[in-house]
């Protein structure tokens, strides 16, 4: 189980990187707070990370840029504490106090 | 033992999970098995020879920056014995090229390599901003890529180096292959699936710009792979998009091939062999067989590349889509559209040996109405102008620059649009940048 905060959130660290900073005020690097648990009161997973970014987060209104068909938009590279998030579950992956989540995008070009 | 071992060293925690296999490895076998298939790649299609000069188009982006750094690894690892450069292209875009311009220049410390960057305004008198400024931004990417490919062959040959090496990698070639399919064109399919592509030599001189070989040593390695590697070897790259115009076509081959690796990751190496293996069907195309015989290098004039997101991977998009324009309709060059390839492209694959009667064919000359696609690769000459390897008279960057500088005088009483020397230097001549190209092309 993971430490909550008092207020039942917990800490994490999110990145982005390949271009995607640009659409969080090119912010390469965020320390957040999340609710620990989601709307249904489960554990918060990846999928609600991204709904949190894409509604709490992100002031870029270009969305579709991020996420598309209500997940991570193909192209963009999760890394969950180094870890491609395809070898943690992907979306369901349950967030644990202090995880460090990487957004790449492979999209953009130089 | 970690919950998620490495496939390979079964010691340390997995943390990528690759694509055309689905192995999982640890950081460091990944690394090591990544640079091994490069390795291979230039290896089996013998891609370099000792005491070769390279010079890596090099933008500053993700490919061209893990090019340098695994090139400059592998050549130590396994005594290539070949010297590399990096040469780059300053479109002239403001606030594009400025900041990836800037991380070249960084690279070349990190990687110690020489760097030349070689400017669009020097080559052509016009940088993209003004080209923008005149031709608007629909097309613009025509102008780019015509006048990209030439640049990195010209920067080459100033820099006496034979070979230009790019970072075009899996994705980059599977989309190209879905698009030529998508526009009916196997020719062009046939020849930008080629792992090594070079301009024939239209001239004597050794050192001319026209005898440059351009090859892709990542054509194998999937753009997840290439990010992952610049990530976990915490490469310096920079990544932007074109302040102009995205190419829509592009755009969705590439949205069609995410979206396929997300379902069937070996989607994209597959469709890169299913593109060589149809490349070797073509009939009647230059290299017969695909690539296939070995002592066939397709030419490089028509490379396909794509739009100037990034100098390193591409080469010249829209040029085979010039290519024709120019010969149907000078006038349409210059508003550098896509172009609607029909039935008469068909009748081209079969052009060479099959002599058919449908008058779709058009003439077998290379004046300015034929079609020929094949016949005007096989009269490859010199453009009369700045001497740069053409099918044509004039070879496509001297006509897009002549409708540019035409219509240059109209904008003269524009304050600010240049200064005045230039100005009139422009009006004096139409083909001034033609005039430079000359004498540097001598």
């Amino acid at each position: 189980m993971s430490k909550t905060n008092d207020d039942g959130t917990i800490p994490i660290t999110v990145e982005f990187s390949g271009g995607l900073e640009m659409l969080f005020s090119n912010e390469r690097k965020l320390s957040l707070a999340i609710p620990a648990k989601d709307e249904t009161g489960n554990g918060s997973n990846i999928a609600y990370l991204v709904r949190h970014l894409c509604d709490k987060v992100m002031k870029d209104p270009r969305k579709e840029l991020f996420v598309l068909d209500g997940t991570v938009r193909p192209g963009i590279l999760v890394l969950i504490n180094e870890a491609d998030w395809e070898l943690e579950g992907e979306d369901k992956y349950e967030i644990q106090e202090g995880d460090n989540i990487l957004f790449v995008s492979t999209l953009h070009g130089g | 033992m970690p919950p998620n071992p490495c496939a390979s060293c079964k010691t340390n925690r997995a943390l990528i999970l690759r694509p055309k296999d689905h192995s999982k490895l640890c950081k460091g076998c990944f690394i090591d098995v990544f640079e091994a298939e490069i390795h291979h790649t230039i290896t089996a299609n013998k891609l370099f020879y000792r005491g070769e000069k390279i010079a890596i188009g090099a933008s500053g982006g993700k490919d061209s920056t893990v090019l340098a750094s695994v090139l400059k690894t592998l050549n130590e690892r396994y005594d290539y014995g070949v010297e590399l450069i990096l040469l780059s292209i300053d479109e002239g875009i403001k606030g594009y090229r400025d900041d990836s311009l800037e991380t070249v220049k960084r690279n070349a410390q990190q990687y110690n390599m020489p760097l030349t960057i070689l400017g669009y305004d020097e080559l052509y008198g016009w940088t993209m901003d003004q080209v923008v400024e005149q031709v608007g931004k629909k097309g613009n990417c025509t102008y780019c890529g015509v006048f990209r490919r030439q640049a990195l062959d010209r920067g080459a040959a100033r820099l006496g180096v034979k070979h230009v090496v790019t970072g075009h990698n899996a994705d980059d070639v599977a989309e190209t292959v879905l698009m030529n399919l998508l526009r009916a064109d196997l020719p062009r399919l046939s020849r930008t699936t080629s792992i090594v592509t070079s301009t024939p030599s239209a001239s004597l001189d050794p050192n001319s710009h026209t005898n440059i070989k351009r090859s892709k040593p990542l054509k194998y390695a999937y753009e997840k792979e290439i990010v992952l590697y610049a990530h976990h070897k915490n490469l310096d790259y920079f990544s932007t998009e074109c302040i102009y115009s995205p190419e829509a076509f592009r755009g969705s081959a590439r949205a069609l091939i995410k979206n396929l690796e997300r379902i069937r990751p070996s989607a994209i190496l597959d469709v890169v062999r299913s593109g060589e293996d149809m490349a070797k069907l073509v009939p009647g195309s230059d290299e017969g067989c695909g690539g296939a015989c070995g002592n066939a290098v397709p030419a490089g004039e028509e490379e396909e590349g794509g739009c100037g997101s990034a100098n390193g991977r591409t080469a010249g998009g829209d040029m085979a889509n010039m290519e024709q324009h120019l010969a149907q309709n000078e006038a349409a060059a210059e508003n550098g559209l896509e172009v609607e390839i029909t039935s008469r492209h068909i009748n081209d694959t079969h052009d060479s040996s099959v002599p058919l009667p449908a008058g779709k064919k058009g003439k077998k000359n290379k004046g300015p109405s034929s079609t020929q696609r094949k016949t005007t690769k096989q009269v490859m000459g010199q453009c009369k102008r700045c001497g740069y390897l053409s099918s044509q008279d004039i070879c496509k960057a001297c006509v897009l620059l002549e409708g540019l500088n035409k219509n240059r005088p109209k904008n003269k009483i524009e304050v600010g649009y240049e200064d005045g020397q230039e100005t009139e230097k422009e009006l004096n001549s139409v083909t001034n940048g033609l005039n430079k190209l000359h004498v540097e092309g001598g």
